[in-house]
């Protein structure tokens, strides 16, 4: 597969303060590529390097096979939409798309069939005599985005577009900016902080804390196999315990946890007899399962009911007050369950991941 | 009623200071100015345009103004754009603060301190003497050149301060979008920076027109009798000839001169003095 974007150990010093350490990566043609991570991981001094805003400490960025070291932004193949988009107020929005054509000097009439072909691209034929404060939130989106697109960019890149908006209209364009994507075929690196923005759209997500990445996998991957206690913290809800490895077979690993559980489950890295943190996804967990066997067991007690539609949880204690979240499928196979009563799970083992505690508290 | 009582004691003031300082004096030297010897006559006004000099010292402000305005724009955009956007947050008030500090000595003080500079036994040409470049004093100042850099001098702040708040308000992603679509830096000026600003270069403009227009002592002092400034026209004709017709016509034509300049610099820019305040 064609690399557009290849980076290799890039790092980003200010003064003292690391932004951006030892980053490598590599972004294959029409990919959609995120990188996620908490806000001040450093991922938007990152996306600006990539833009050509900032210029790297150290370390090597190609796009389209050459170096783009010491190139200006507006020499660079690339384009970002902005977080907060920055459509330029004095301009409409058939002006604001002709921008970057202008620039290039590209004939009049030629910027009019590509300024109207790239508003048809983004649904918004028709649109181009409208001033920027006359259009609703999802179209400034989407003017940002074809602002772009109409110059044919090798990467998109994308600084959270979606943050100002309300839930409603995030979830909207989320699958709206998926469908783009796969329309237009260009190259997206899209950054947020919204997990799942990320696990959504992209083909692939990289992991980013404290200027580094943790991990870079498809959504399934992060998901069901991170491969570091932050990534399995991050993405997704997870219930934690702690205990100490007892028995160790390769990766499956007998934990017995602080208040006497002994859970079957899988081991990331490790040298086995040592203290560990169990990861255990809300939905692993099975209320009164049938076929029992292979199954971790235990007894808890429902504290509350945390309903949510699709996404309701049971708010569940064990004996020893340990309070776990547990999902509620909304199959009415579950509606005797009321607060206070006991219920059994079950969990496989291979859906609990233990990691080595590295930092004691 | 209570509401109408409140109304009337806050515009009482502007109203007295209207009429009393501003409406009547006019109207007085309104009157002034169509007044002969004993009767009424437009002889005033004819004056000017008969007699060269009159029109032609009009000319030359009105031309020297719109000159020293521009020049202070040019200047004081990139001035004003440090100041925003490029200075570190701490030195921005520093810088503030300098240029604001000539603005605490009077204007009469700041221009001598330009003569005690510029003069043939100044402090420029006792540098250039000593470094050999020149023999002989070089007389820096009574001519146009020194005198339009000393108007300038003078406006520089009336420009800064107006700017300095409008490009304040610019998002500073919006060059950087500029940038990153392939602008030049010329560009960036041109089609995101000026159009942004366009409010408060034009009020910075009227303000900074309006001064130099209306300036008496820079002209008088740097210019010196060469550089003849219509504002001198009108104090000989008061104080000199004691002739406080003919000086009322200047005064009325400088208004009229300035108010059709600035209509036509609101009409050119497609402004509307309404919408500079907002």
């Amino acid at each position: 597969m064609e690399a557009d974007l290849i980076v290799t150990c890039l790092n980003k010093e200010f003064g003292s303060f690391r932004a951006v350490e030892e980053v490598s990566f590599s972004v294959a043609k029409g990919e959609f590529f995120s990188i996620l991570g908490p806000s001040g991981c450093g991922k938007t001094t990152l996306l600006r390097m990539i833009a050509g805003f900032e210029e790297p400490s150290s370390g090597d960025l190609l796009i389209g096979g050459r170096s783009m070291r010491g190139i200006t932004p507006d020499k660079r193949p690339v384009n970002l939409v902005f977080q907060h988009l920055a459509l330029f107020p004095m301009m409409n929005v058939a002006e604001n798309i002709a921008f970057g054509l202008k620039r290039r000097r590209v004939a009049a009439a030629e910027i009019r069939r590509r300024t109207d072909e790239v508003l048809e691209r983004v649904e918004l034929p028709g649109f181009g005599d409208k001033r920027i404060h006359q259009l609703s939130g999802g179209q400034k989106q989407r003017v940002a985005i074809a602002r772009c697109l109409v110059l044919d960019p090798s990467v998109l890149l994308l600084d959270e577009p979606l943050g100002a908006l309300d839930l409603k209209l995030r979830q909207q364009m989320k699958v709206e900016l998926k469908k783009l994507q796969a329309k237009v075929g260009t190259t997206f690196i899209y950054i947020t902080h919204d997990q799942s923005e990320a696990l959504v759209m992209s083909d692939r997500v990289a992991v980013m804390n404290r200027g580094r990445f943790e991990q870079i996998g498809s959504p399934q991957q992060l998901y069901n196999d991170p491969t570091t206690p932050f990534v399995a913290g991050f993405v997704g809800d997870s219930n934690l315990w702690t205990g100490v490895v007892v028995e160790k077979d390769g990766e499956a690993v007998k934990v017995l946890t602080d208040e006497g559980f002994v859970f079957h489950c899988r081991q990331r890295g490790g040298s086995g007899r040592s203290r560990v943190t169990l990861f255990l996804r809300p939905e692993a967990m099975i209320i009164e399962p049938i076929d029992r066997a292979g199954l971790n067991i235990f007894q808890v007690t429902v504290k509350s009911i945390l309903f949510d539609g699709a996404n309701s949880r049971l708010l569940t204690a064990t004996a020893a007050g340990h309070e776990l979240l547990v999902a509620l499928p909304q199959n009415r196979a579950f509606d005797h369950i009321a607060p206070a009563t006991e219920i059994t799970l079950g969990w496989h083992p291979k859906t609990g991941i233990a990691f080595e505690l590295l930092d004691q508290p | 009623m209570k509401r109408s009582g409140m109304f009337w004691i806050f515009i009482t003031p502007v109203l007295l200071w209207l009429v009393l300082l501003i409406f009547l004096p006019h109207l007085d030297l309104l009157l002034l100015s169509f007044r002969g010897d004993a009767s009424w006559t437009l002889d005033n006004y004819r004056n000017f345009f008969t007699e060269p000099i009159y029109w032609l010292t009009f000319v030359r402000t009105a031309l020297y103004s719109i000159i020293t305005t521009l020049l202070t724009l040019i200047l004081a955009l990139p001035v004003a754009l440090y100041v925003t956007k490029i200075a570190k947050p701490g030195l921005r008030g520093f810088l503030m603060v300098l240029l604001m500090l000539p603005f605490w000595v009077s204007e009469l003080v700041r221009i001598y301190g330009w003569m005690i500079l510029l003069r043939e036994s100044g402090v420029l040409n006792y540098f250039l003497q000593s470094l050999g470049l020149t023999n002989q004093p070089v007389e820096m100042l009574y001519n146009d050149a020194t005198m339009i850099m000393g108007l300038v001098y003078t406006s520089m702040l009336f420009m800064v301060i107006p700017l300095v708040s409008v490009m304040d308000s610019l998002d500073n992603s919006l060059i950087e979008a500029a940038c990153d679509l392939g602008a030049s830096k010329i560009c960036i000026w041109r089609t995101i920076i000026i159009p942004h600003c366009k409010p408060g270069i034009v009020s910075g403009s009227i303000v900074v027109f309006m001064l130099v227009l209306g300036n008496y002592l820079t002209p008088n002092l740097m210019g010196g009798k060469n550089s003849l400034w219509f504002t001198e026209q009108i104090y000989n004709q008061f104080i000199a000839s004691f002739n406080w017709n003919q000086g009322a016509a200047f005064g009325f034509l400088l208004l009229v001169l300035s108010s059709a300049i600035i209509w036509l610099g609101l009409k050119l820019t497609g402004q509307r003095l309404g919408e500079l305040s907002s």
